[in-house]
């Protein structure tokens, strides 16, 4: 064994990763406020007015990136929990928890702001396109999660059953991607690819991959905010949180 | 690994047919909201052929939603469930054993009563055909998925409320190439692509949804 080799398993313990999480959480929010300010700057000042769609269709910048994290945290929730599973940690299943609430915040934002672009664009808020409908199923899914986890008392068997049913899901988020291909829908193919590029001007797409990170680096920050309080919360009666100089005050 | 199997669904048969009024309910809420709906919307022939795909499944849907509360929850409440987590025998096995059980007490019926209701929505004889497959080939994926969502409240408070909020979602794609199928076949466009959708659907879930309907139900059970 080298001795340069880093130990993954170090901070999946509650104990080295709440204070890790605490240092991390600033950064995070710092290029979360940075990457969000120049996007917008870019979106509303810098980004020009698009030809077909006029002003209204600025709104992308907002929904797209919505949309992909509201995809992208199913994912991350659904990794965490078959570790939880596979490896018994306690930490993943609290990770898993801490992510619920902004997966779903994002989803509702992806299906709203569609819904004001809808309304100029298509004429309508609303309409049962497979895209709408299984993005509408994925909102689902996490609040029925967050059901489950609050309708069980043990946190154990909280856990681990919610692990299942997001396992479950997970079926729906290739059918949300790829339904603009499979089925003929109203809601426009994808923008950008990773085989033919991008179907837009370059600034336009610069704006919104700045206002994907700055989304992300927002879903990390609150996660780890949410995670400390989780951590806090399930380990009050161990010696390290009763140590904490938060606690003893 | 047959006898297990069998078993099993003799077992919960015999039960089914002790406690009757259990399955009648179902069957007699599906015949109740399907026959709402002509009161609701008025008796025009044309509205009514027009609703009637959607009525149909979503009936059926609420139908074996309503029946799930009882697959896992008497065996539960007595420790048979603990003790047949704890027998040698596969637990995939036992799980689709007492799903099938629960399809021939709460699915079948319905799928059998199905074309006489679609009379009194003046659907044509083909039509009726492919409501019929379609309810044959979708409901069993029905219990099968719902059977995930029965066993992860299991001996939870509000278990009723909260189990549709799980299974419902993951209930919409039968819906939808479900009721989709028996459009298709009244407008005239064909009912094949559908039927081969609820297929596969039915297929994926015959494969995985016991999996894991087996580690829920070790986890409720624990």
């Amino acid at each position: 064994m080298s001795p340069r080799q880093i130990n993954w398993f170090k901070y999946s313990s509650p104990s080295t990763f709440y204070p890790l999480a605490g240092r991390l959480i600033p950064w995070f929010w710092m290029i979360t406020v940075v990457l969000i300010a120049i996007g917008l700057y870019l979106s509303f000042f810098v980004a020009p007015t698009d030809y077909k769609q006029g002003e209204g269709y600025r709104i992308i910048f907002i929904h797209v990136p919505a949309a992909w994290m509201s995809m992208f945290i199913y994912l991350v929730m659904a990794f965490w929990a078959a570790m939880g599973l596979v490896f018994n940690t306690r930490l993943s299943a609290m990770m898993v928890q801490a992510l619920a609430p902004t997966g779903a915040m994002f989803t509702f934002l992806a299906l709203w702001t569609g819904a004001f672009w809808g309304k100029p664009m298509w004429g309508t808020w609303w309409v049962w396109d497979a895209r709408l409908t299984s993005e509408l199923i994925l909102f689902f899914l996490y609040i029925g999660f967050i059901a489950l986890q609050g309708a069980i008392d043990d946190a154990r068997r909280a856990d681990r059953a919610g692990a299942i049913l997001l396992l479950v899901g997970v079926v729906n988020i290739p059918i949300i991607y790829f339904s603009v291909k499979w089925w003929n829908t109203l809601h426009q193919g994808a923008s950008v690819s990773l085989k033919s590029g991008s179907s837009m001007a370059s600034i336009m797409l610069v704006t919104m991959l700045i206002m994907a990170l700055g989304c992300w680096a927002y879903s990390i920050a609150v996660a780890l905010t949410r995670v400390r309080s989780i951590i806090l919360e399930r380990e009050h009666d161990s010696q390290w949180v009763s140590q904490l100089p938060e606690v003893r005050l | 690994m047959f006898s297990i199997f069998r078993t099993i669904v003799m077992r919960d048969l015999t039960l089914a047919m002790r406690r009757r009024s259990d399955v009648l309910t179902t069957l007699f809420f599906f015949v109740i909201v399907v026959s709402l709906f002509p009161l609701g919307i008025g008796p025009e022939l044309d509205t009514l052929r027009m609703i009637a795909p959607g009525v149909f499944w979503v009936a059926a849907l609420l139908a074996s939603m309503l029946a799930l509360e009882k697959l896992f929850a008497v065996d539960y409440e007595d420790g048979t469930l603990e003790q047949m987590l704890l027998t040698p025998q596969p637990v995939f096995v036992l799980v689709l054993g007492k799903v099938f059980a629960h399809w021939l007490v709460t699915g079948l019926p319905l799928v059998l009563l199905a074309p006489l209701l679609g009379v009194q929505y003046d659907l044509s004889a083909e039509t009726l055909w492919v409501m019929v497959l379609s309810l044959l080939v979708g409901t069993p994926a029905l219990s099968l998925v719902g059977a995930i969502g029965a066993a992860l409240t299991l001996g939870l408070r509000g278990g009723g409320v909260l189990v549709s909020l799980l299974v419902l979602p993951l209930y919409i794609p039968v819906l939808i190439f479900g009721a989709g199928a028996v459009e298709a076949s009244a407008s005239g466009l064909g009912e094949t692509g559908h039927l081969f959708m609820l297929g596969a659907i039915l297929l994926l879930a015959l494969v995985a949804a016991p999996l894991a309907t087996a580690a829920a139900l070790r986890i409720s059970a624990e």
